[in-house]
C-alpha cells in the first residue's frame, strides 16, 4: 500500500511543487496551507510521514504543529523544510539533548533540496 | 543552575570565612527567573588583591569593606565604577561615617551593611541584590534585542525575497524538465503563478524603496502646499486598472480642492497604499469610497471599503513589518506586508494619526488625521 504524506506550507507555489515530487516519488499525499488546516486534518489522518514549514501563522507554527502530531502518533516521522536557518544564521540542531526535548522534529531540510535528496530522506526516515 | 560571583574584600579572615559559609548553600529564586540562583565566593584580604580578582574573574558583587590595610574600599569601588564594571557593590563596614557613606553612595555604591552582621541580614541583602542585578541585566539585554530589530527585519526580508524566487524557478525546472509533456497549454496555471509572484516581488520592491526614503535619517521632504483631492484622483487613476480587474468601483466622494503643506510623495503614498488594500481586500462587486474633509487645521483622509474586514485580533498586528493577515478570505491575495507599515511611519513624520473600523464581511475605514499646517 502506498505511503501516506503530509505536507504543510502558507506558501500555495511552494505546496504545489512539494505535493508534485512526493507523488512523483511514488506516495499519497494530503496537503494543508497552515496549521490550523493540518491540526484538523491530523484528528483523522495518521499520516505516514510530514514535512511542514517553519513560518506559517506564526514564526513557530512548524514547532508547534510537530509537538501536536508527535503526541498523537509518536512514530510518524517529521521532517521540517525551512529557508529560515540560511536567512537568519539561526541553526536548529536537533542532535544536543536539550534542542531534542522540544524541537519534535526528526529532520530539518533546507527549502531548496534538490528532489533526489528529498527522495533519500524520506525513504530513510520510512525506513524503506 | 546560574550562579553569581560574590567577591568580599575584607581583612578580617573570619568575615570571609563567615560569608562563604553563609552563602554555601544559599539559593534565591524569583518567579521571573527560571532558574535559581546560586553564589560563588572569591575572596581578596586587601584592595590590591581585589582589583587583581575583579579584573580576572569579573565578579558580579562585591562585598566591600572601608577600612583595609593598603588602599582603602571606596578606592576599590571608585576603581569599578570607572572602569563601568557591571558589578554590584555593598560596602561592609562597621564605623560608616555619613561622609564615607554618601561618598559611597554617590560612587555607586548599592547598600551597606553594617559589621557584624548575621547570617540573615547577609542573605537578605543578598537576596535583594540578586533580585535587582537579574532584573537590570533583564532589561539590558531586552535593549540590545531591540536593536537586533533591524537585522530581524533584513532576515524576513531576505526570506520574503527568497520565496517566490524558490516558488519560480521551482516551476521553471518542472517545465524545463517538461514534467507535463510538450505541450506549453498544460503550464499555464505554473505561468500565471509565476507571474503572480513576480508581480509580488515588484510590488515588495517597490515598498522597500518607499521604506528605505522613510528610514534614511531625515527624509528629503519637499513641502508645498498640495491639493490633497488631486493627489487622491491620480492616485485613483493609478488603481483604476487594478479595480476593474477585481470588479471593484472606486468613488473619490470630494470634489473640491482641499490644501494642506506636504510632501505630495508621501501624500501619494499614502492613498496608493490605501486604495490597493481597499480594492485587494474587496469583494466582487464591492466599492471603496474616498472622502477628504477640512475642519479646522485638520485634514481627514477616509478610504472606506465594503470588503472582507477583519477581526479586533487582526487589526492589532496590521501595522507591524511583514506582517499580513493570514485567514482563508486572504488565501489568495498577495502583498508585500509593508504597505501599512510604511503608512503609519509617514502619517507619524506629520504628527497624524490613524484610526481603523473593521467589521468582518462588512468592510473597513481607514481614517487618517493629519494637521494642515506642517511649515
Amino acid at each position: 500500500m502506498k505511503k501516506t504524506i503530509l505536507i504543510v506550507d502558507d506558501d500555495m507555489d511552494y505546496l504545489f511543487q512539494m505535493k508534485l515530487k512526493v507523488e512523483q516519488f511514488g506516495f499519497d499525499t494530503i496537503t494543508a496551507d497552515g496549521q490550523k488546516e493540518a491540526e484538523s486534518i491530523i484528528e483523522t489522518v495518521r499520516p505516514d510521514l510530514a514535512i511542514l514549514d517553519l513560518m506559517m501563522e506564526s514564526d513557530d507554527s512548524g514547532f508547534i504543529l510537530a509537538y501536536k502530531i508527535k503526541r498523537m502518533y509518536p512514530d510518524v516521522p517529521i521532517i521540517i523544510a525551512t529557508a529560515v536557518t540560511a536567512e537568519t544564521g539561526i541553526t536548529f540542531d536537533i542532535n544536543t539533548d536539550e534542542n531534542k526535548q522540544w524541537i519534535k522534529a526528526d529532520l530539518f531540510l533546507d527549502k531548496g533540496i534538490r528532489a533526489d535528496q528529498l527522495q533519500r530522506e524520506i525513504n530513510k526516515l520510512l525506513k524503506i | 543552575m546560574a550562579s553569581y560571583k560574590v567577591l568580599v574584600v575584607d581583612d578580617e579572615m573570619g568575615i570571609r570565612m563567615g560569608t562563604r559559609r553563609i552563602l554555601q548553600n544559599f539559593k534565591v529564586d524569583y518567579p521571573f527567573m527560571d532558574e535559581h540562583i546560586e553564589y560563588i565566593v572569591l575572596e581578596a584580604p586587601t584592595g590590591e588583591e581585589a582589583i587583581e580578582i575583579i579584573d580576572r574573574e569579573m565578579p558580579d558583587i562585591i562585598l566591600l569593606d572601608n577600612k583595609l590595610p593598603g588602599i582603602q574600599g571606596i578606592e576599590v569601588l571608585e576603581y569599578v565604577k570607572k572602569k563601568l564594571y557591571d558589578i554590584v557593590v555593598v560596602m561592609i563596614t562597621s564605623y560608616a561615617s555619613l561622609e564615607l557613606a554618601v561618598k559611597a553612595t554617590r560612587d555607586g555604591a548599592y547598600d551597606f551593611i553594617p559589621k557584624p552582621f548575621t547570617p540573615q541580614e547577609l542573605r537578605s541583602s543578598l537576596e535583594n541584590i540578586t533580585k535587582q542585578l537579574f532584573l537590570k541585566r533583564m532589561t539590558q539585554k531586552m535593549n540590545k534585542e531591540g536593536r537586533l530589530i533591524r537585522f530581524q527585519f533584513l532576515s524576513v526580508l531576505s526570506h520574503e525575497l527568497k520565496a517566490p524566487i524558490n516558488a519560480i524557478e521551482g516551476y521553471l525546472k518542472i517545465m524545463h524538465e517538461k514534467q507535463f509533456g510538450d505541450n506549453i497549454t498544460s503550464y499555464k496555471d505554473m505561468i500565471d503563478r509565476s507571474l503572480e509572484r513576480i508581480s509580488g516581488m515588484r510590488s515588495l520592491i517597490m515598498d522597500l524603496l518607499d521604506l528605505t526614503k522613510i528610514e534614511s535619517g531625515k527624509p528629503v521632504q519637499h513641502m508645498q502646499s498640495v491639493d490633497i483631492t488631486k493627489i487622491a484622483g491620480i492616485s485613483l487613476d493609478t488603481m483604476r486598472p487594478y479595480a476593474i480587474q477585481k470588479d471593484v468601483d472606486i468613488y473619490l466622494n470630494t470634489k473640491e480642492p482641499v490644501m494642506m503643506e506636504a510632501d505630495p510623495k508621501e501624500i501619494e503614498i499614502i492613498f496608493n497604499n490605501l486604495i490597493s488594500n481597499a480594492v485587494k481586500y474587496n469583494k466582487q462587486g464591492g466599492r471603496v469610497d474616498i472622502f477628504i474633509h477640512k475642519d479646522n487645521n485638520k485634514i481627514r483622509l477616509q478610504v472606506a471599503d465594503s470588503g472582507i474586514g477583519m477581526t479586533e485580533e487582526e487589526k492589532s498586528t496590521l501595522f507591524q513589518d511583514f506582517v499580513r493577515i493570514k485567514n482563508p478570505k486572504t488565501k489568495h491575495i498577495t502583498g508585500s506586508g509593508l504597505g501599512l507599515s510604511i503608512l503609519k511611519k509617514i502619517v507619524e513624520m506629520y504628527h497624524g494619526d490613524i484610526d481603523v473600523e473593521s467589521i468582518p464581511d462588512q468592510g473597513t475605514t481607514f481614517t487618517i488625521t493629519l494637521p494642515a499646517d506642517n511649515s
